[in-house]
């Protein structure tokens, strides 16, 4: 079962005296999709990176299933991440990618290799594994990507604007991916974009943020029965976006105007 | 086919330039006429080549031994160092300005203290061409390691890699490309550093390497054979470098647009 994600009053301020984020709460639910959206300098890549345990609240708690973020208790096969790219080592062909995360804990070469090639079918490259990533195309090595984040099977998945960079068909192919590991895997899973579109589609819970400094300024649960292209081409889809929109419109212009930090 | 093709396309140039230049400087003999003391004719450094095959085989053979050692523990230490500086930013910004100005030591003044503790006789040639041949190495390692992409840094730091475990699977293979060009540019200092060892600490015996054969050709006034021994010692040092660019490609070669 996925893990709760609970933060407290996170505030994070720079050395320099800019402020990411600044009393930030949310609550995450086991085994749903969280969504935090926002243009760019809301700080919600900072709180993603302190749920993975990557930086450290300058106030408040940030906890997965009530331990400290980042806590050796959680065990590194806790919370998992991908990235905006996908940071696959050029040299080494898709599953052995795959199947770094189990290398680095001393799993077994065989056991490693099988782990990791189910991890590919998982994801749709069951075929691609001996290819070298440069062999890939950008979605493909996204697919690897997350194939690599979900071989230590962790309770929380998070996603740091993962198919920002992919063109639109195939960002929809891997939001339905997403979904569908969700339900596979039952994990919780937390993602971070600035496409409302993804958001509205995605969020079981979505947390609207507006920087400068970086705060949640509105929390919706879209409470959508099923997902699919039926959704995308749907009214209450449709509305929730526009809904959206406003409220991140409303946000930057309390911030100033929506400048960038 | 296309191998074939991109063979000859890297081959054939060269190999015309080569002819092309052998053939102005048999022209200009018989144009100028210079003395044989001064410059041999091609066909008399080929006959004198054919004369001393056996001596010149020799040489090739202990001079590229010398060479290749030497070659061997400056990549070792060039790529350890390089790591180890890497790894520690204070040993970096404390040694790596003396291991500069230490490279720029010329080899032919410290030479003679290789003699002085290595003694005569090819240990003072490897120790030589290891230390001419080390500092690329070191730098290249060093600056191959400092490259390594911050995003895979940070994957690393993730998945909770140990320092040892981020060394081996993450920066050295980083390193790589950069450490084949460092391996490059050794394979051919480490030729002129075992001849300038041989210059100074070796001595003539049934079998004399490369620098002993030029310096006792220079004194007999063979200059014909001495011309040989250097195409001999260019041929060493074509041959160590060619063996290191072929294994850089065998490493590079499925990943790297260097080797592509």
């Amino acid at each position: 079962m996925g893990a709760a994600i609970s933060a407290v009053g996170v505030s994070r301020a720079f050395e320099d005296g800019s402020v990411a984020l600044d009393g930030v709460s949310l609550d995450v639910a086991p085994g749903s999709v969280a969504v935090l959206v926002g243009p760019s300098g809301c700080g919600k890549t900072t709180l993603l990176r302190m749920i993975a345990g990557l930086d450290r609240p300058t106030r408040g708690t940030v906890t997965v299933d009530g331990a400290g973020a980042g806590d050796a208790d959680g065990g590194p096969a806790a919370v998992a991440i991908a990235f905006q790219e996908p940071r696959l080592l050029p040299w080494r062909s898709t599953v052995r990618n795959v199947a770094l995360p189990l290398e680095l804990h001393g799993v077994p070469r065989r056991e490693r290799l099988a782990r990791a090639r189910e991890m590919l079918g998982l994801v749709g490259l069951a075929d691609a594994h001996r290819k070298l990533p440069g062999q890939l195309s950008g979605g493909m090595r996204m697919r690897a990507a997350i194939a690599r984040a979900l071989v230590t099977r962790p309770r929380v998945l998070l996603l740091d604007e993962p198919f920002g960079a992919l063109d639109e068909i195939t960002r929809h192919v891997l939001d339905d991916l997403v979904l569908a590991i969700r339900s596979e895997l039952s994990m919780t899973v937390v993602l971070v974009t600035h496409s409302i579109a993804e958001a509205a589609y995605l969020g079981d819970r979505i947390f609207v943020m507006a920087p400068a400094p970086g705060r949640v300024v509105r929390t919706v649960e879209p409470g959508f029965a099923a997902r699919g292209p039926a959704l995308r081409a749907s009214v209450p889809y449709a509305s929730l976006m526009a809904d959206l929109l406003q409220s991140l419109g409303t946000a930057m212009a309390s911030s100033g105007g929506g400048r960038a930090a | 086919m296309s191998t074939v093709r991109s063979f000859l396309r890297g081959a054939v140039p060269p190999a015309v330039m080569v002819v092309l230049l052998v053939a102005a400087w048999q022209v200009c003999i018989w144009a100028f006429r210079p003395s044989a003391y001064l410059v041999p004719a091609p066909m008399d450094v080929v006959r004198a080549a054919g004369e001393m095959r056996a001596p010149l085989a020799g040489a090739a053979w202990m001079t590229g031994t010398s060479a290749a050692i030497g070659f061997a523990i400056a990549a070792g230490a060039g790529v350890l160092a390089g790591s180890v500086l890497a790894a520690v930013p204070f040993l970096m910004r404390g040694l790596y300005p003396i291991a500069t100005l230490l490279q720029m030591v010329p080899l032919v003044a410290i030479a003679p203290l290789l003699v002085i503790w290595c003694g005569y006789g090819p240990r003072t040639a490897v120790a030589s061409a290891a230390i001419v041949s080390v500092f690329p190495v070191l730098a290249a390692t060093l600056d191959g390691m400092r490259g390594t992409d911050r995003g895979l840094v940070e994957l690393f730091g993730t998945l909770r890699a140990g320092r040892v475990q981020r060394w081996w699977k993450l920066e050295l293979p980083w390193a790589i490309p950069s450490i084949v060009t460092g391996l490059r540019v050794a394979a051919g200092l480490s030729v002129i550093g075992a001849i300038v060892g041989e210059f100074v600490g070796a001595f003539a015996g049934d079998e004399s390497p490369v620098g002993i054969l030029i310096l006792s050709a220079m004194r007999e006034n063979r200059t014909d054979l001495v011309f040989a021994a250097v195409a001999v010692a260019a041929i060493v040092g074509f041959v160590l470098f060619g063996l290191v660019s072929l294994g850089g490609w065998l490493l590079l070669r499925r990943w790297h647009a260097s080797a592509a």
